[in-house]
């Protein structure tokens, strides 16, 4: 089970949804702190769900404030890098690069892909912490041996 | 850590905007054993720093008595660098200008590597500069600069060669960095400015200070942006 665990994780990151970050907020994680990983998580899901959002919205006027967007998206962009979220991350750097340049299309296209990769990022690594929990209990149980 | 235990916790005021950051600074600086305080601004950050907004510079004339009531101390500020209102650089500015807080270290943080960005604020007095996001080998080297204020505080001298095997040095050259910027300072106990203007001067000549920031260098060569 421990092996499908890592297994998963790797997957992850071959199919490069995740990088090293993700590890660093790993090893944050201890018996004082056993939820951190989930927990800043969790927080991210919230604060995108906040962002995609207001993104969303600020793409509906016309004409489209570049510099607001580019803004919005930094954050995102921000935060996605602090949990090793590196294909949203890279979906955001290029939305940054077609603010930059005015290009509204780029945008709207970039922005599409990156709510897929948001999801997709999102369904996956929920599927790992479940399968976690699952087997945490009995990890627990073995150390403790 | 010996060191640590002996003089009683470090505490660190973290400054962003970003909820998550927040989250993961204060956690990777508990994890160093350090205090921390997390605010969101740059401006709760010189509240809770006892700054108060009557103080000017030395220019200009104020009645206020020069004792500055901080609650608590902080041994050390590390800032976002992007964030609405005050910046980190704004912050590093206020507190770099004004008489009671000039000294306590200050450390910026940012997502993008603009070396123009790195270098203002290394002139402006910040210690170091940090690309997000900040890890557990980054932290351990704000030890050093803490403990290098906290014993000028207080009056002692440092054992340099414990300090120099604290935190990780990334190359001989920053531990030789750091054992010429502690020898200036035992040999210029009062002149802290000295010592600033030294730490400043071997950035410049390096080139924004190479040194400090090679590694995430090589790191950002690898994440295109």
């Amino acid at each position: 089970m421990q092996r499908q665990l890592a297994n998963m994780k790797q997957t992850l990151f071959d199919q490069g949804y995740l990088d090293e970050q993700f590890i660093q907020l790993e090893e944050l994680q201890d018996d004082a702190n056993p939820n951190f990983v989930e927990e800043v998580v969790t927080l991210y899901y919230r604060d995108s769900a906040r962002l995609i959002q207001n993104i969303e919205q600020a793409l509906e006027k016309s004409p489209l404030d570049f510099s607001k967007l580019e803004c919005l998206m930094h954050q995102f962009k921000g935060s996605s890098s602090s949990i090793g979220a590196k294909r949203v991350k890279s979906e955001c750097t290029q939305f940054k690069e077609h603010c930059r340049v005015g290009n509204a299309d780029g945008c709207k296209r970039t922005f599409q892909q990156l709510k897929k990769e948001y999801a997709t990022l999102k369904k996956k690594v929920e599927v790992y912490f479940q399968f976690a929990r699952q087997i945490g209990p009995v990890e627990k149980a073995c150390r403790s041996k | 850590m010996g060191m640590a235990a002996a003089d009683g916790q470090f505490h660190v005021l973290a400054v962003d905007d970003s909820l998550i950051d927040r989250k993961l600074i204060e956690r990777l600086l508990k994890t160093s054993s350090f205090q921390v305080t997390t605010v969101d601004s740059g401006s709760k950050a010189l509240e809770f720093l006892g700054w108060h907004g009557s103080e000017r510079n030395m220019f200009n004339e104020t009645s206020i008595s020069p004792k500055i009531h901080q609650e608590v101390e902080v041994n050390l500020v590390i800032t976002d660098y992007c964030m609405p209102g005050m910046t980190g650089y704004d912050l590093l500015k206020k507190i770099k200008e004004s008489a009671f807080l000039r000294d306590i270290p200050v450390v910026i943080m940012s997502s993008e590597n603009v070396p123009s960005r790195i270098t203002r604020c290394l002139e402006e007095g910040a210690e170091e500069f940090f690309l997000k996001p900040m890890k557990l080998s980054d932290v351990n080297k704000l030890r050093p600069h803490m403990m290098r204020t906290k014993f000028k505080n207080e009056n002692e001298k440092p054992e340099k060669e414990e300090i120099i095997t604290i935190g990780e040095a990334d190359s001989d050259m920053e531990k030789i960095q750091r054992a010429q910027s502690l020898q200036q300072h035992n040999n210029n106990n009062d002149n802290d400015d000295d010592n600033n203007n030294n730490t400043k001067r071997k950035s410049m000549d390096e080139g924004l200070s190479p040194d400090r920031t090679r590694p995430r260098y090589s790191d950002l060569t690898v994440m295109s942006n």
